[in-house]
């Protein structure tokens, strides 16, 4: 166990760690009596730069990873790296938004929990080994736990924290149980040792089931349909930079680890003969692009979509309405993650690492450009609501009337996002489709993948009234009260910043990809 | 083709020249007249000066041709010979009568004038000339003011009648459009005088069958019945009374004395040397309408109690000599003695069309100062004894009416005879049974002479206004007119008879 | 030249945005100098390309991982159709002066509207065009929800929705074009040499063909294009009618047929008397203009009846196209030029000259308002327009329809006489309802014309008459000489039509 490995390999969680206790000092010890306000931008801008500080850690982490006895029990670089680099910039970027808030006195812990929360995610986005995974995956829910409850004002907020601790705790007791299968199964906790493990001795039904668990576990932290029923609450009841954080850095992260675990495992095969298999067998046996252990996360991402963009429509709630969309949108990129086992030979960009990680093509790097630029965009949506509720004191639509009038930057703002998650040109969102849909088509060219591509892309038609509904409210309709509405200056500047850099990004989609390739 | 002495595209100048009038008329309403009555003098003299520089051998002369869309066979090709230079300076007169006889249009002027100048291009156009789509452009172009005449400064009725006249000669004009695509589908050519060579040969029958089977005579019937409804020939006539008497009197002169002439125009300029030998197959059932439109038109004429519509059945039945002459001589030639049947026949027609058109114009137009003087009345029965207070007013008239009967002398005799001269030897039934068309209308235009201008004056026309000075100078030129080319038809027939000939030695039936 | 187009209306719509609301006059003087400005580009570039051929504007690497290129390409019938954006892009704001609620934003959608038109006949890229054509649709919601009249809410939704589902079976087919081809480009001159299978051509020619259909108002999915024109303010209409659904007709040239000509192809069996996909889509397009022009002779609303004509009329461009000749596909480009000022022309006298005056649209209404004595501009002007409309000789849909009839019967003479019978219910149309909105034989009585003195119709301005001049002259023009445009369409297409082959 060479400690300065570990150490290096750990720098940006560090980092991370030594800023929480950073903000706590700072906030409990010495600007304690100062107004809100200040201690509010004191915490932030100490979380901010703490990330940034993080930041210049992956890159400093380099490639190398972290391994004990020849078991890598942390990657850097790629994936990783880059889901690294985006939690932080997202963390940092929720941080900006609560500049301006006032839901709670307790700003230093606020501010300690995010970092605390998007160390875990750092873990997560980087763990290969399933004990690794557990940790940082409890660091991260628990931090989301107590942030989703950070109102203690509003009942909602505590009812939403409240269900999804049970929720998620029974979801992290279902990933335990599976992982604890995997163990059994093949004596090691490492990712790809359980790869080769499993791989030797052949296929067996058992392997089906811990499977299933841990989709369960890992379906639930991204929101997918059966394991969504959290997200709506939590998304109405969490203050508004909390909830951008639970929709974007929880996700960035959680989705991550999906990659890492799915371009390990879902090309193991489980047994053949046993009846519980027969129907994914028989699926297989219809269309080869998806392993027989993908047709689940199949079914998840399908459902996702159809229910999440379905349920949209009915909503009243702009926040609920982002869940649901947050839940269609898990769809897609679910959609992406089966057909991760597949290589493409066309694009040689993307060199082997360390000979350990698989290169995983396509389905990754569209995952990731996805995942990210959603992400981005969710946090903007957040923050829109974020003042419109705090100004009409509801995130009903019928708070959004007018808003064209009331405060147009803002309305411009809502504008841009709202496209972009609708998959409309030149938006970074369309992009972020298109290229995700684009990777599944290239893997397969049979009949399934096209219908579940057309059925994406049907929903997605679909979620374009839901959010031209919104749109409507704010550009369309009268307004009962034109009175204008006022931001925060910071807060206006993250928000248009972010639209800039969606239309941005929409319109040189090379400029991400770049990036990412980069890794 | 021969380019005309003057050396510049006449026939185009000629055609534009009333759009040109048109617009500043509808600019410029206070003086919408004068500009129209300008605008048809000028008309007027270059007709004469096409009249006068037709070639000698009565071919095409004064041709301009022009690529337009070749891919479509469309072509900008104008030209005349004696039958379209003739149709050309009828237009040009009866625009001016026409203009002439309307000395106070109340209501809008400037619209009104220019409509009827749009009409002028749109006659002059249309005799003018070869291509399909430039004769078609202006046979539809001269329907839109003809119809806005009626519909906007009409009688009572001008509705319904408006709205017969329109959709009538829209279906007719479809049926042509579909047979002259047909056509052109099968020829590739849209130009008269190439299809005309290509029918005289026989090959248009070969290329339309061989591209779509055995439909020329469908193709024919189409072509035969758009002109029908033009003529009109019985029984496709039921728009015409509505539409003669709803309309003002001095658009009547318009419609009968030169739009009428379209149709039968059509039927010589297409109809008969594309489709003459399926004219000549049903031949007997055409000479059988024709006789129909001429005896119908007569009896009808007797029959009716409003002068317009008195003359717009007489115009029915005027027309229906045309139509008789032009079936009667679509007959394969077979002797110098035929031949000379069908020439005179042809002659006939053609003096016929361009008498019928100056007399019925005439005749309109008198109608026309009756109901200026009398508040709009023009029922037979209304008026009595007028020769009394209005001597020349009745004789001009009468002049006029009985020219319109045939008496000899007069320019009406000419036509009517040299068509039963030719009828005669080639159809002598249909001869036969037309003269009871004479002998029915004379009978009709004596009745009417006696009604209005004989027997004695009623009270209140005791005081009837005769003719003013302006108004007798307007109309000796109509009448002189009348008389010199009854006296001497030679004026017309040595410029109209090379052209019959040529014609006549180039269709084939 | 012409790639400054797309700049111009996208920066101008930018700029037009920020202006303030409380200077409309401002605001539409700078739209109409944008406008202008675009027009004339397009001039010129129609002018500079008319002996060209295909040029390539523009041609930048955009997203090298998958081919994407920037790539701007204009060939005679992106000239003609950019030249008719240009056209009806000027009228549309000149019809617009009376515009006064939220005009800066109005502008602002107009102009991106026009911008993102502009992209989707220059693009020479499929993944481009698509990005142009998807712009298109939301300034088209907005337009239509905000400043529309009857429904609009709905009808803007409805376009939207179409367009997008529309747009969405588009990006399907390009994605498996894309994926099937290999080529590992989207460029159009890539896709068309990449030599696609013909059993993928069979299915995807028909999806992307209805895909576009649907905004070019193909039965039986045109339900959207009377709604949306009758919401519409009537710039907007004028611009759907005008332009927009020329885009779904142009993407089915450009992409379908261009890109997937095989799946025209005869089937290896027959069902129900059609042998190919070009079968079904003729009859498709001759029962849209024969059921357009039925519907619209029993409608009692103004705007309907030129809504539902629309989709009669796009009918034939759609018959053009699957005819499959030279000749055929001249017609269909010439018409959708034709038919696009037409359009306009009629949606302006409707919509700016007449409603906004009567504020009623209802025949019934209009009848006793005695409207050719009272508005005699707008009734000449409806009588040119109604001409034009029925394919009167001497103006340009007269040329158009006969191209495409001539088209039609050497493709199949039954689809012409289908087509023959539209023409025929056209002038049946038009002219009742230029009867019964202008020229009414109704008298009216002594009080109805003291009311009408009393309450006397506000003046012709001076941009409505412009607008009308505008779009008269350019059907008129074209009507008279259609070679102006026929020369860059005929070559155009012959090089499609070889690469077709």
């Amino acid at each position: 166990m060479n400690y300065a490995d570990l150490f290096r390999a750990m720098l940006p969680e560090t980092v991370l760690e030594i800023a929480a206790l950073l903000v706590l000092v700072v906030d409990l010890g010495f600007v304690r009596k100062a107004a809100l306000q200040t201690r509010v931008a004191v915490a932030s801008l100490l979380g901010i730069v703490g990330c940034i500080v993080a930041i210049w850690g992956v890159y400093a982490a380099g490639n190398a990873g972290f391994s004990v006895d020849g078991e890598l029990l942390l990657s850097a670089g790629r994936i990783a790296g880059v889901a690294q680099v985006g939690i932080l910039v997202l963390s940092a970027i929720t941080l900006l938004l609560l500049v301006g808030e006032e839901f709670t006195k307790h700003v230093g812990e606020y501010v300690a929990v995010v970092l605390m929360a998007a160390a875990g995610g750092l873990i997560i986005a980087a763990a290969q080994d399933l004990l690794v995974i557990f940790v940082g995956l409890e660091l991260l829910s628990l931090g989301l736990y107590i942030l989703t409850a950070f109102a203690k004002k509003s009942g909602k907020s505590a009812e939403a924290a409240m269900k999804y601790y049970l929720f998620g705790g029974m979801s992290a007791a279902f990933l335990l149980f599976g992982f604890s299968y995997f163990y059994g199964l093949t004596g090691t906790t490492n990712l790809e040792g359980i790869q080769t493990a499993i791989a030797k001795s052949g296929p067996t039904p058992l392997l089906y089931v811990a499977w299933i668990l841990v989709v369960a576990g890992l379906g639930f932290k991204v929101a997918a349909v059966p394991f969504h029923l959290w997200a709506p609450d939590t998304y109405e009841g969490a203050p508004a930079p909390a909830a951008a954080f639970i929709a974007s850095v929880s996700k960035v992260a959680s989705f991550a680890l999906i990659l890492t675990i799915g371009s390990k495992w879902l090309t193991l095969q489980p047994d053949s003969t046993s009846g519980l298999v027969g129907l994914a067998v028989a699926l297989h046996a219809i269309d080869k692009t998806w392993t027989q252990l993908a047709v689940v996360l199949l079914f998840v991402s399908a459902a996702s979509m159809v229910l999440g963009n379905l349920a949209a429509l009915a909503q009243v709630s702009v926040r609920r309405l982002l869940a649901y969309s947050a839940i269609a949108h898990a769809g897609y990129i679910l959609l992406g993650v089966t057909t991760l086992p597949h290589y493409s030979t066309a694009i040689a960009e993307f060199p082997l690492i360390v000979g350990r990680i698989i290169s995983v093509g396509n389905s990754a790097n569209a995952v990731i450009y996805y995942i990210l630029t959603y992400g981005l965009t969710t946090i903007g949506a957040f923050g829109v609501v974020g003042v419109v509720e705090r100004a009409t004191g509801s995130d009903r639509l019928d708070s959004f009337l007018g808003l064209h009038k009331r405060n147009p930057i803002l309305a411009a703002v809502l504008l841009v996002l709202f496209l972009s998650l609708a998959g409309i040109p030149p938006l970074v969102g369309f992009w972020a489709k298109f290229n995700l849909f684009a990777a599944v088509l290239n893997v397969g060219a049979g009949p399934a993948p096209f219908a579940l591509v057309a059925l994406a892309i049907a929903l997605s038609a679909v979620s374009l009234y839901y959010y031209l509904q919104v749109l409507k409210r704010a550009y369309v309709m009268p307004a009962a009260d034109e009175s204008p509405i006022k931001a925060n200056p910071v807060t206006t500047l993250v928000l248009v910043a972010i639209a800039a850099a969606v239309v941005i990004m929409g319109c040189f989609p090379a400029l991400l990809q770049n990036w990412i390739a980069s890794f | 083709m021969n380019d005309v002495a003057t050396g510049f595209s006449i026939l185009t100048l000629l055609t534009v020249l009333p759009l040109a009038g048109a617009l500043l008329a509808l600019f410029i309403p206070r003086h919408a007249r004068g500009i129209a009555l300008i605008t048809a003098l000028v008309g007027l003299a270059m007709a004469l000066v096409v009249w006068l520089h037709l070639p000698a051998d009565g071919s095409i002369g004064m041709g301009e041709r022009i690529s337009w869309v070749p891919s479509l066979g469309i072509e900008y090709h104008l030209g005349v010979d004696g039958l379209g230079a003739l149709m050309v300076l009828l237009s040009a007169v009866v625009t001016l009568m026409s203009v002439d006889a309307a000395h106070r249009v109340h209501h809008q002027p400037g619209l009104y004038y220019a409509l009827v100048l749009a009409l002028e291009s749109g006659l002059f156009g249309s005799f003018t000339a070869l291509n399909f789509f430039h004769w078609f452009l202006f046979w539809e172009l001269s329907l839109i003011p003809a119809f806005f005449l009626i519909k906007l400064w009409g009688g009572p009725n001008r509705g319904p009648a408006s709205t017969q006249f329109f959709i009538y000669t829209m279906a007719g004009s479809v049926a042509l459009l579909l047979s002259f695509l047909a056509v052109f589908l099968s020829t590739g050519s849209m130009d008269f005088t190439e299809l005309t060579a290509l029918a005289a040969s026989g090959s248009l029958t070969q290329m339309v069958t061989a591209h779509l089977g055995a439909v020329m005579p469908w193709l024919a019937m189409g072509v035969l019945a758009g002109f029908a409804v033009k003529v009109p020939m019985v029984p496709f006539h039921t728009w015409l009374p509505a539409a003669y008497a709803e309309a003002p009197s001095p658009v009547t002169m318009l419609l009968t004395g030169a739009m009428s002439k379209m149709g039968v125009y059509g039927l010589l300029r297409i109809a008969i040397p594309l489709f003459g030998p399926q004219i000549a197959a049903i031949r007997t059932p055409l000479l059988i309408l024709a006789v129909a439109t001429v005896v119908m038109g007569a009896w009808a004429a007797a029959a009716q109690k409003d002068l317009k519509r008195v003359f717009a059945y007489s115009s029915v039945n005027h027309l229906g000599y045309c139509l008789l002459g032009i079936f009667a001589l679509a007959v394969p030639a077979s002797g110098a003695a035929a031949q000379a049947s069908q020439a005179a026949a042809l002659n006939g027609v053609i003096l016929q069309m361009f008498n019928h058109g100056l007399t019925a114009a005439a005749l309109f137009w008198f109608i026309a100062m009756i109901q200026f003087r009398t508040g709009g009345l023009r029922g037979i029965d209304d008026f009595g004894g007028l020769r009394k207070p209005a001597p020349v007013f009745a004789g001009l008239m009468g002049i006029a009416l009985f020219s319109s009967l045939g008496l000899p002398g007069l320019n009406g005799f000419v036509g009517e005879f040299l068509i039963f001269r030719g009828v005669f030897p080639l159809a002598w039934i249909a001869a036969t049974v037309s003269v009871l068309g004479l002998l029915v209308y004379a009978a009709a235009i004596l009745t009417v002479i006696q009604k209005v201008f004989s027997g004695p004056v009623p009270e209140h026309w005791a005081k009837f206004p005769d003719l003013h000075h302006s108004e007798r100078l307007a109309l000796a030129p109509v009448i002189g007119l009348m008389i010199l080319l009854g006296l001497v038809p030679q004026l017309i027939v040595d410029g109209v008879n090379p052209t019959v000939v040529y014609l006549l030695a180039h269709w084939r039936f | 030249m012409l790639a400054w187009c797309i700049y111009i209306s996208f920066g101008g719509a930018f700029i037009a945005a920020l202006l303030p609301n409380r200077k409309p006059g401002l605001v539409r003087w700078f739209a109409l100098g944008v406008a202008l400005l675009g027009l004339l580009h397009a001039m010129a570039g129609f002018a500079a390309g008319a002996s060209q051929g295909s040029q390539v504007l523009t041609d930048k690497l955009w997203v090298p991982a998958m081919g994407i290129h920037y790539m701007l390409v204009a060939d005679g019938i992106s000239r003609v159709l950019v030249l008719l954006t240009g056209i009806a892009a000027v009228a549309g704001i000149l019809f617009s002066w009376n515009v006064e609620l939220r005009v800066n934003q109005f502008f602002a959608f107009y102009l991106a509207l026009i911008g993102g038109v502009y992209g989707v006949f220059l693009s020479g890229d499929l993944f481009l065009l698509f990005v142009f054509y998807e712009i298109a649709i939301i300034p088209k919601y907005f337009l239509i929800a905000i400043w529309g009249s009857t429904r609009r809410e709905y009808g803007a939704m409805k376009l939207a929705l179409y367009s997008f589902v529309g747009s969405a079976m588009v990006l399907i087919g390009l994605l498996a074009a894309y994926a099937t081809s290999g080529s590992h480009t989207t460029t159009l001159a890539g896709l068309a040499h990449a030599g696609l299978p013909v059993s993928f051509q069979m299915w995807c020619f028909p999806l992307v063909f209805v895909g576009f259909g649907i905004l070019a108002g193909m039965w039986p999915f045109h339900t959207w294009a009377p709604t949306g024109h009758v919401a519409a303010p009537t710039a907007a209409s004028m611009l759907l009618a005008g332009v927009v659904m020329k885009l779904g007709a142009y993407g089915c040239l450009r992409v379908a047929i261009g890109l997937f000509p095989h799946g025209l192809d005869p089937w290896s069996f027959t069902l129900l008397g059609l042998a190919s996909w070009r079968d079904v889509f003729a009859l498709l397009a001759v029962i849209g203009i024969i059921y357009g022009a039925l519907v619209a002779l029993a409608q009692t609303d103004f705007k309907f009846v030129i809504g539902y004509s629309s989709v009669s009329h796009m009918g034939f461009v759609l018959l053009g196209l699957v005819t499959l000749n030279q000749i055929g596909l001249d017609g269909a480009v010439l018409q959708m030029f034709s038919h696009g000022v037409i359009a306009g022309l009629l949606f302006a006298i409707v919509g700016r000259i007449v409603y906004d005056r009567t504020h009623t649209r209802q025949f019934a209404e209009l009848e006793h308002m005695h409207l050719a004595r009272r508005m005699p501009f707008a009734a000449w002007a409806f009588v040119g327009a109604g001409l034009a409309s029925m394919g009167l000789p001497g103006f340009s849909g007269f040329i158009a329809e006969l191209q495409v009839l001539v088209g039609a019967w050497r493709a199949n003479p039954l689809w012409a006489m289908g087509a023959g019978v539209g023409i025929i219910v056209a002038v049946a149309y038009t002219w009742r309802a230029l009867q019964k909105a202008f020229f009414t034989d109704h008298v009216p009585g002594a009080h109805e014309l003291e009311a009408e003195k009393a309450h006397p119709f506000a003046p012709i301005t001076w941009p409505e008459v412009a607008g009308v001049a505008l779009l008269g002259i350019s059907t008129v023009a074209v009507g008279v000489y259609p070679r102006i445009l026929l020369d860059q369409i005929e070559p155009a297409v012959k090089a499609l039509l070889g690469g077709v082959q």
